[in-house]
């Protein structure tokens, strides 16, 4: 027995020194000292030597398991340091080959941009408050002073439904009358708030118009509420939407249910003022528009327009969301070309 | 509207560059969107930028005002003459010219010299002969044997119009000196101008004038109203009615007797065509010219028509509603059918004549024989003519004006300023005096403004004095009384209110002549007041968020459908499971596929995916909107939020080298995943998986999402005729729709979390074998009550048919967690829960243990 124990550890020795690869080490270890391995089975079998051997029998066995234990760690060791060597040496990939796609939601691009308008109004206190699509006309139109045969109405094409007296809101604005009669408490709160909602016009679909388009509507209402508010609210919120240089400027404009009417133009924040196509070398992007909420409409909202004042603005997301990205025709929004909303 | 600054420089000194009074009258609200050049170059001003022109700049000294004194016959050719033309150079210079309207004078030394621009030799002209704009130096080439090196020029020639029928002509002395530099003469800019409704009073030249004036604080110079009146009174002569003062609120007019009609004078054509009218003759360019100077559109008759009508009487013009039926045939040739929104001039006969404000009548218009003219000015409610235009399809520059609103005032300076224009280019005698029938006249608008007021709405300090200096630079007229302005409106300011109106108008005005520019920048300083969470919003974005998070695209669509495209979701002979309410209909749709608003996005997202199939493997998309139900009893429609859902295509996809990782397309289960983990991350505990009842899916495919017993919408493979139906022939479409609302009304905000575990748990594995029949949602509820507190965790890993189960059966086999909060479960516990659960599977469900 002793002599089949000397051979066994030779050989053992003998085939480790010849293991070339990982694999080869663990199906050396399987072979000799794994749960069925020889050595295993030697020391396993150490019943079977006579009794007087068997102590020293013992001993040498475990001796020689030590030893193939400690041989085979610093063999593998070994093999493995040469592999990973070898792999950092010539495992080389094709780098430039592009990546496997994973699937990758996104949102819509006006999305996107009415809640950068959510959270910048909501800094300055102003909260969403929606209202709804399809409008009567009064509301539209008569309580935003702009009685029937108003020649603003010129000014929004608008969609007529079959029920008289009953539109596609044109604007968000009518969203001002009920907001002020929902929240104003018949005249007596002040409100900040912005509405945002799809708007529709009767208008010819091309690169440049569409018939269905969103605007958030600005208001405040409250006790002192001044033009200089306007200016440096909108101010405030051109910083923080286009950059802390942002530059704006006031031009006088008439909306119907604003006066005194404001238009606000940004500087152009792709040539920086210095005139490109886009700003058609004016300098200036149209952004919004605005003023102080008119005294009639304040009335027709609940509240005496000569203990109340309010401003209100609105503003396009699809016309800054064109200009932040150069679309060049609106109607991509609503065509949900993956292709163009993969861009988002 | 065009406005040449030559015209503008008649009423008011303008001593800064044209760009920058762009600038401040589009600052001021009167939108310059094109600024045009005739000959002279373009200003740079600092600070402003403006698109770089391109027009051709005259060169002051080699394009001149030249007199042609004399035209030669050429000695070689029959087309050509030699202009003999003064530039103020002592000798004339010789052009050898074709241009035809010259040939007139051929072999004529001309007493009275006629006025053109000539361009010496090495001037910049455009080529008149080219298609295309192409610009040239004039050099020096003889034609036909005759030396030449200087030429008379066409309009094209120098960019004035695309004229080159001939050389420019005049006959009249312009009253400049020949050798003039031709800018000087014709050069000009003129100002593209856009207006908004309230601007009305600016729709002409003077109107315009004004703004400037009060802009740059200038003096503006009146127009006269001075009116020679030489003849026989009109008064015998006529007689005038208006019927109804609220649609017709003046109506003036004055005669002209013996006139000649003749082309205008010159420097009216000029005018005329420098905003755009072509000059037809003395009169009626004249009505013209008046309503571009100063606003007021004018109509003249042919008087000795309206006597001929009245069968030698004295005319008797009346105005009233047009009856319905009534014709009448316009001055363009057109019989057109009146409606009783139409107002009408009449005769004695009470025959209408004239559709008023907007058209006259063909049989009473001025014509080459015409000798007495009837001139009148008139007010006309501008509703009635708006529902005129728009019904005619007649959009007047008369029109336009009476349509935005005129002052009634502006009658009588309008009749007054043509008669003597008339007079002054016809020579015919004014009748003495006008008939003026203004039966309500319109009242004088005052308006008390305390300077507090100022403050609270513009935020800025204006001491009344100072107000009321701005007022009275915009003619306002203003007394102060210690704090307060009592303002008296000029009468052409239609678009000034009383009252607090008045006031918030007072302050606009106030703010605009200031510049807002110098209204201060502040922070709102007023109480903040109560701030209102939006749950509905704040949950809707948390759902886009989620179903972004796995992996889905947003769309947005358009809310406009067709009843037909939304039938094309039920099957032929299937019920409709769509709302069954009536549609919002749009009475004038825009296109034909856009008819009413939707009661689905279905029908989009379909459509969406169907034109997106062809490039796309797979399509994951959601769209979140409004659909729109009417209500019985109601005006308005509900409108309700819908979430939508669509998924098509490969299941897997790497990159294109890669190639489809496996053929497989999604299906039902790769859609409730979707739908499990927004529940999931709603915290929406109580949902239940039905079978599907909605007729646009696949019956055996499909489920119905109940929430509390509720149904919010249905999930599942578009029903085949569906797809079928929409083009559509790729793989299966999965789909969902549901009800936003109620699906969001469900979600727990405020979830509890559920410790973690801090004992190991015990894993066993179940194997069941039931019959096909048998839900999986049913087996693992009846798992999980056997289970009780002890079991943690129950996941289907296998579901399998096939040898050697029987057929009819089907094998499900689950992974179940056994684990307890606070201590380590023993062999017992755990054996003892498993044997129960075995127990109540094959007791209710009649399951077996496989194997």
């Amino acid at each position: 027995m002793q002599g089949e124990l000397e051979s066994l550890y030779q050989a053992a020795l003998t085939e480790l020194e010849a293991t070339a690869s990982s694999d080869a080490v663990r199906d050396w270890e399987l072979k000799y000292l794994g749960k069925n391995g020889s050595v295993t089975k030697l020391l396993r079998g150490v019943g079977q030597v006579a009794k007087e051997e068997r102590a020293a029998f013992g001993k040498r066995a475990n001796e020689i398991k030590e030893l193939l234990t400690g041989a085979w760690t610093n063999r593998e060791a070994l093999v493995k340091g040469q592999e990973l060597a070898q792999d950092l040496e010539t495992g080389e990939i094709d780098v430039t080959l592009p990546g496997r796609a994973r699937p990758m939601g996104g949102l819509h691009p006006s999305t996107q941009t009415l809640r950068q308008f959510y959270t910048i109004w909501a800094e300055m206190g102003f909260q969403v408050y929606r209202s709804r699509d399809v409008e009567t006309d009064d509301m539209n139109f008569t309580y935003l002073n702009m009685p029937p045969d108003h020649p603003a109405r010129d000014m929004q094409d608008t969609f007529y439904t079959t029920t008289p007296n009953v539109v596609l809101r044109t604007h968000t604005s009518p969203g001002q009358i009920r907001a002020m009669r929902e929240l104003g408490e018949n005249g007596t709160k002040a409100i900040r708030i912005i509405l945002p909602g799809m708007c529709y016009r009767f208008e010819q679909i091309t690169a440049r118009s569409e018939i269905q388009f969103h605007q958030v509507e600005g208001l405040a209402v409250g006790r002192n509420i001044r033009m200089s508010d306007l200016k440096g609210t909108i101010a405030e919120y051109a910083r923080k939407f286009f950059g802390e240089n942002a530059k704006v400027r006031f031009r006088a404009s008439y909306f119907p249910f604003t006066e005194p009417s404001m238009e606000v133009d940004v500087e152009c924040f792709l040539c920086g003022g210095k005139g490109c196509n886009v700003c058609k070398y004016s300098g200036w992007l149209e952004i919004a528009g605005s003023g102080m909420v008119h005294p009639t409409v304040l009335e027709n909202g609940g509240y005496d327009p000569r203990e109340w004042s309010g401003f209100a603005f609105g503003m396009g997301p699809e016309r800054i969301t064109m200009l932040k990205h150069g679309i060049r025709d609106i109607r991509y929004f609503w065509g949900n070309d993956l292709r163009f909303l993969e861009q988002f | 509207m065009k406005i040449p600054l030559s015209w503008l420089r008649a009423f008011v000194e303008i001593d800064i560059p044209a760009e920058l009074l762009a600038e401040k009258l589009t600052a001021a609200g009167l939108e310059v969107a094109k600024i045009e050049y005739l000959g002279v170059p373009q200003t740079q001003v600092e600070g402003l930028r403006y698109p770089q022109s391109e027009h051709l700049v005259w060169d002051r000294s080699k394009l001149l005002l030249g007199a042609i004194r004399e035209v030669k016959p050429h000695p070689n050719a029959d087309r050509l003459v030699m202009a003999m033309v003064d530039y103020g150079a002592g000798e004339p210079e010789q052009c050898v010219t074709g241009a035809p309207n010259l040939f007139a004078y051929k072999g004529q030394v001309l007493e009275k010299p006629l006025y053109t621009v000539i361009a010496l030799e090495g001037a910049e002209v455009w080529d008149g002969h080219s298609d295309e704009p192409k610009r040239m130096i004039l050099k020096e080439k003889p034609l036909r044997g005759v030396p030449n090196r200087s030429m008379v020029c066409s309009e094209k020639e120098l960019g004035m119009s695309e004229s080159h029928d001939g050389i420019i002509l005049l006959h009249d002395d312009p009253g400049f000196a020949p050798g003039t530099p031709a800018q000087d003469v014709f050069g000009d800019v003129i100002f593209e101008i856009e207006l908004t409704p309230n601007l009305a009073r600016c729709y002409s030249v003077y109107g315009v004038a004004r703004e400037i004036a009060a802009l740059l604080d200038k003096p503006l110079r009146p127009i006269s109203y001075d009116v020679l009146q030489a003849g026989a009174p009109i008064d015998d002569a006529i007689r005038v009615t208006i019927q109804d003062a609220r649609t017709n609120a003046r109506f003036t007019v004055m005669l002209l007797r013996d006139v000649t009609i003749q082309p205008s004078p010159e420097w009216i054509q000029r005018r005329l065509m420098l905003v755009g009218q072509r000059p037809i003759n003395n009169i009626v360019d004249i009505t013209n010219y008046v309503m571009f100077e100063m606003g007021q559109p004018l109509h003249a008759f042919d008087y000795d028509q309206l006597v001929a009508r009245a069968g030698g009487a004295v005319p008797h013009l009346q105005t009233r509603l047009a009856r319905a039926g009534e014709t009448l045939k316009t001055l363009d040739g057109a019989v057109r059918t009146l409606t009783p929104q139409d107002i009408v001039i009449t005769d004695n006969q009470d025959v209408a004549i004239s559709l008023s404000a907007v058209m006259g009548g063909f049989d009473t218009e001025i014509s080459d024989g015409t000798k007495n003219v009837l001139l009148e000015a008139a007010n006309w409610d501008f509703i009635s003519v708006r529902r005129t235009t728009h019904a005619h399809k007649l959009f007047s520059e008369a029109g336009t004006r009476f349509s935005r609103g005129v002052h009634p005032s502006q009658a009588e300076w309008g009749v007054k300023r043509g008669i003597e224009l008339m007079r002054q280019t016809s020579g015919g005698t004014v009748a003495a005096g006008i008939v003026d029938v203004y039966p309500v006249p319109a009242p004088v608008i005052t308006i008390d403004l305390p300077e507090a007021e100022i403050r609270r709405i513009m935020g800025m300090n204006f001491t009344a004095e100072n107000a009321a200096a701005l007022l009275r630079r915009a003619a306002f007229t203003v007394e102060v009384a210690g704090a307060v302005l009592h303002v008296t409106v000029p009468d052409y300011r239609l678009d000034i209110g009383t009252g607090v109106v008045g006031q918030a108008d007072l302050i606009e005005e106030i703010a605009r002549i200031n510049g807002f520019d110098h209204i201060p920048i502040t922070i709102i300083d007023d109480i903040m007041p109560p701030q209102r969470p939006n749950p509905a919003l704040t949950l809707e974005e948390k759902t886009r968020d989620l179903l972004t998070q796995l992996g889905m695209r947003e769309t947005i669509s358009y809310r406009m459908t067709t009843p037909e495209a939304e039938a094309k979701l039920t099957p032929p002979g299937a019920l409709s499971s769509l709302p069954g309410a009536g549609y919002v209909t749009l009475a004038n749709p825009i296109t034909l596929d856009k008819t009413v608003m939707r009661h689905t996005l279905l029908v989009s997202l379909i459509e969406n995916a169907r034109a997106n199939a062809r490039y796309a493997l797979r399509q994951q998309v959601f769209e979140i909107g409004s659909v729109y139900l009417p209500v019985a009893g109601e005006l308005l429609p509900a409108e309700p939020r819908r979430l939508a859902i669509l998924i098509s295509g490969a299941r897997h996809i790497g990159g294109g080298w890669m190639g489809a990782e496996s053929d497989a397309n999604v299906d039902f289960y790769d859609l409730k995943g979707v739908i499990e983990h927004l529940l999931a991350g709603l915290h929406i505990d109580d949902a239940r998986f039905v079978r599907g009842t909605h007729t646009s899916f696949h019956p055996g495919r499909s489920a119905d999402l109940h929430i509390g017993g509720q149904s919010v919408g249905t999930l599942g493979e578009v029903h085949p005729l569906v797809a079928r139906a929409f083009g559509w022939d790729g793989a299966p479409i999965l789909a969902a729709e549901f009800d936003l609302d109620a699906l969001l009304r469900a979600a727990t905000p405020l979830f509890r979390v559920t410790p973690l575990p801090v004992t190991p748990p015990v894993l066993q594995d179940i194997a069941l074998v039931v019959n096909e029949t048998v839900g999986a949602a049913d087996i693992e509820r009846v798992i999980r009550q056997a289970g009780g507190d002890l079991l943690k965790g129950v996941r289907l890993f296998d579901v399998y048919t096939g040898d050697p189960i029987p057929d009819g059966q089907k094998s499900l086999a689950y992974n179940l967690v056994y684990q307890t909060d606070d201590r380590t479960l023993t062999d017992k516990e755990v054996s003892s829960v498993h044997a129960r659960i075995v127990k109540a599977v094959e007791r209710e469900l009649g399951a077996k243990l496989r194997g």
